[in-house]
């Protein structure tokens, strides 16, 4: 554990205080110099508020499209083979692999793509859009990628915990004259409520590690309209050879998800 | 002693073994990088992306026959794709574990050279007694060669010939030509684009092959005399002139500000551009995609009332050797295979490239005859690859790229961008 976890950690750590690590022989001790440094740089306001657009954006839409799903495969209105076609299809998302998910939504999106198509045959839009190259479009198509690829697991937890609910509740609730709005709110949710906070703090710690999907649909750009701590970071380290400083921008990441990983222990132990 | 004292020292004692075990088979694990010696034979590594990039089988075939030729000595092929192999060159750089001998792509030297990971090829030759008079080129960092160019590939302007009928134009030779041009195709009705530029910045290389060849092209340079940064000089200026005028008038292909080379290459392919910069590579590629796709390859328009010779960008396969390799002799006599005129006429004419052997003549019988229509722009030309050896130079490129994205997507001035690029590059150099 110490070796795989602790010294890892630590080594990033002891990097981020000194100077050109890596490519300098002998670095020397600069303390927080490189915080100060990424805390300045413009590039890493952008990218810290595009992550937190991006992450609060996705784990939002993952928790209303899952529990939105989970309800529709949960329902005794539809039949059992439509719930089973339906099943299927909402968890194909979570099938794929983030490299073929970004191939196959840069084919979509792009502005000779199915996207773009639909939305003019319909008359939504008038022109094609550049989605992905567009700097007004880009977070937001980025976006909607990772909301596709990441909410089967929301609606694969909550389905679980919907079929964990007694009917019992919602008899007594319906003799009591509630209608479903109101058994949504007062049994649905208060019965969901351990699930969707342990799922929301996973989410939050899975997203703000996104890089994969980023990286292969626009780089970061158009300008920096989708940096993100993650590829700010690989910039940092593989494209300015800036290892140290990359040290103290993985540092901020690694306090970021330490808060939120404490917040779910400390949930996981509360339910316990 | 009572057992249970006895039982808690053993377990820490257990503990500490595991703990030591680990961490010598994480070092073991770590310190694998490089050659080894197994039974009198030296095994080397080599670490290249040009294997995928070849015909099944036959870069191996070329490595069996040095093998033969040099008993005693394995090579041991470590072969990706060009991203993942620069991803963990840059990491053995880092760690000291790079393997023997590697491809290298020019944009990466003078960083592995200033970081000391790369060996001193001039050392190697003379140490060996090598004639250097073949090699067409070297790529040298403060006087020592750090690669040397095994194969290049040059960049012409690919141009569909039916878009450019169906418009009613002829193939561009200056600016102005090319804009009009751009403009008629995009007017014609046939739902294709005049030109694209490939500038996402996952790999911004589209500002070496789409943008600055331009530049080149008119006898340009975005360098000063002294070989530093001269990037808002009159000439660059023009060319993102040039290219502003085209994004607003919406001859360049949408899309761009996120688009990668082999995108790039899909849409020429696909038909939806009439022209593009690209490399002689891939032809095979476009052939293979659409055998109907009557295109040609020609040289890249010229600024109006330049007259002078044009200057042609080009990439290479380079090689280069690690510095710390334990095997300098051998890894030294792999590098010279390579270069030999047999082994590095074969291979440039598998890749479809010319040859870093100055010596060797390409063989067109059996290639594409858009390669010996490239082989005369190449020498009608001269080569020009200036970012090669430059320090930094894929963040030179994106420092670039994200001035260029201001000025396309924001209209940012141009002046204003140059600068700011100007500045930051002078701090890189």
């Amino acid at each position: 554990m110490a070796v795989l976890m602790a010294l890892p950690i630590g080594m990033v750590v002891w990097f981020s205080l000194q100077n050109n690590v890596i490519t300098n022989a002998s670095p020397q001790f600069v303390g927080l110099e490189h915080y100060l440094e990424i805390f300045a740089d413009a590039q890493f306001h952008a990218a810290l508020k595009n992550t937190a657009v991006f992450v609060l954006a996705s784990v939002a839409a993952h928790l209303v499209i899952g529990l939105a799903f989970a309800m529709l495969l949960n329902t005794r209105l539809l039949p059992h083979w439509v719930k089973t076609i339906f099943r299927t299809i909402f968890v194909l998302p979570w099938l794929l692999t983030v490299a073929i998910v970004a191939v196959l939504w840069r084919l979509i999106l792009n502005p000779n793509g199915v996207f773009n198509y639909l939305l003019v045959s319909t008359g939504l839009i008038d022109a094609p859009r550049e989605w992905l190259a567009d700097p007004n479009l880009a977070l937001f198509a980025v976006v909607l990628i990772n909301i596709w690829c990441g909410y089967p697991f929301f609606m694969i937890s909550l389905l679980a915990g919907l079929q964990g609910i007694s009917a019992d509740l919602y008899e007594a609730a319906s003799v009591d004259g509630a209608g479903p709005i109101r058994a949504f709110f007062s049994i649905t949710i208060p019965q969901l409520r351990p699930i969707i906070i342990s799922m929301t703090l996973l989410d939050l710690i899975w997203t703000s590690h996104q890089f994969t999907l980023i990286w292969m649909t626009t780089g970061g750009g158009p300008l920096d309209r989708t940096e993100l701590l993650s590829t700010y970071t690989y910039k940092l380290a593989f494209s300015q050879y800036m290892f140290s400083a990359a040290s103290a921008s993985a540092v901020v990441v690694l306090v970021i998800s330490a808060v939120l990983a404490f917040a779910y222990v400390r949930h996981q132990r509360a339910r316990d | 002693m009572n057992s249970a004292v006895r039982h808690d020292r053993w377990r820490k004692q257990t503990h500490v073994m595991v703990a030591a075990l680990g961490v010598v088979a994480l070092a073991a694990g770590c310190g694998s990088g490089g050659g080894s010696e197994e039974g009198g034979d030296v095994t080397i590594e080599f670490m290249q992306w040009w294997e995928p990039e070849l015909p099944d089988g036959e870069f191996a075939a070329l490595i069996e026959q040095f093998e033969e030729e040099n008993p005693g000595i394995d090579v041991e092929l470590l072969s990706g794709p060009y991203a993942s192999i620069k991803d963990q060159v840059i990491a053995g750089s880092a760690s000291g574990t790079m393997p023997d001998v590697l491809g290298l792509d020019g944009a990466w030297v003078h960083d592995f050279a200033t970081q000391g990971s790369i060996a001193d090829l001039s050392a190697a030759m003379s140490d060996a007694g090598y004639d250097d008079s073949q090699l067409a080129a070297q790529v040298q960092v403060d006087g020592a060669t750090r690669m040397i160019p095994v194969v290049n590939f040059a960049y012409p302007m690919f141009v569909n010939n039916s878009l450019l009928e169906q418009a009613g134009v002829e193939v561009p030779t200056t600016w102005s030509e090319f804009q009009s041009a751009a403009q008629a195709v995009v007017d014609s009705g046939s739902g294709a684009s005049g030109f694209v530029a490939a500038l996402g910045l996952e790999k911004p290389n589209g500002i070496n092959i789409d943008i600055l060849p331009w530049t080149w092209a008119s006898g340009g340079t975005m360098l000063s005399e002294d070989g530093g940064p001269a990037v808002n000089n009159e000439d660059v200026t023009a060319t993102i002139e040039f290219i502003k005028e085209m994004w607003d008038a919406g001859v360049i292909a949408p899309g761009g500000l996120t688009m990668a080379e082999q995108d790039k290459v899909e849409e020429f392919t696909n038909e939806r551009v009439a022209m593009m910069v690209s490399s002689l590579a891939h032809i095979n590629l476009i052939r293979e995609n659409n055998p109907e796709l009557d295109f040609s390859v020609v040289p890249l328009p010229v600024q109006d009332g330049y007259t002078g010779e044009s200057g042609v960008r080009y990439a290479s396969w380079g090689i280069g050797m690690s510095a710390n390799t334990e095997h300098p002799e051998e890894s030294w006599k792999l590098i010279e295979f390579l270069m030999s005129e047999g082994a590095n006429g074969q291979l440039s004419a598998l890749a479809n490239g010319f040859p870093g052997n100055a010596n060797v003549t390409p063989d067109f019988t059996e290639s594409d005859p858009l390669f010996e229509d490239a082989f005369n722009i190449w020498q009608a030309g001269y080569p020009v690859s200036e970012f090669t050896g430059l320090p930094l130079a894929d963040e030179l490129m994106r420092v670039f790229d994200e001035e260029l994205q201001q000025v396309l997507a924001e209209d940012k001035p141009i002046d204003e961008a140059l600068g700011n690029i100007q500045t930051e590059w002078e701090g890189s150099f």
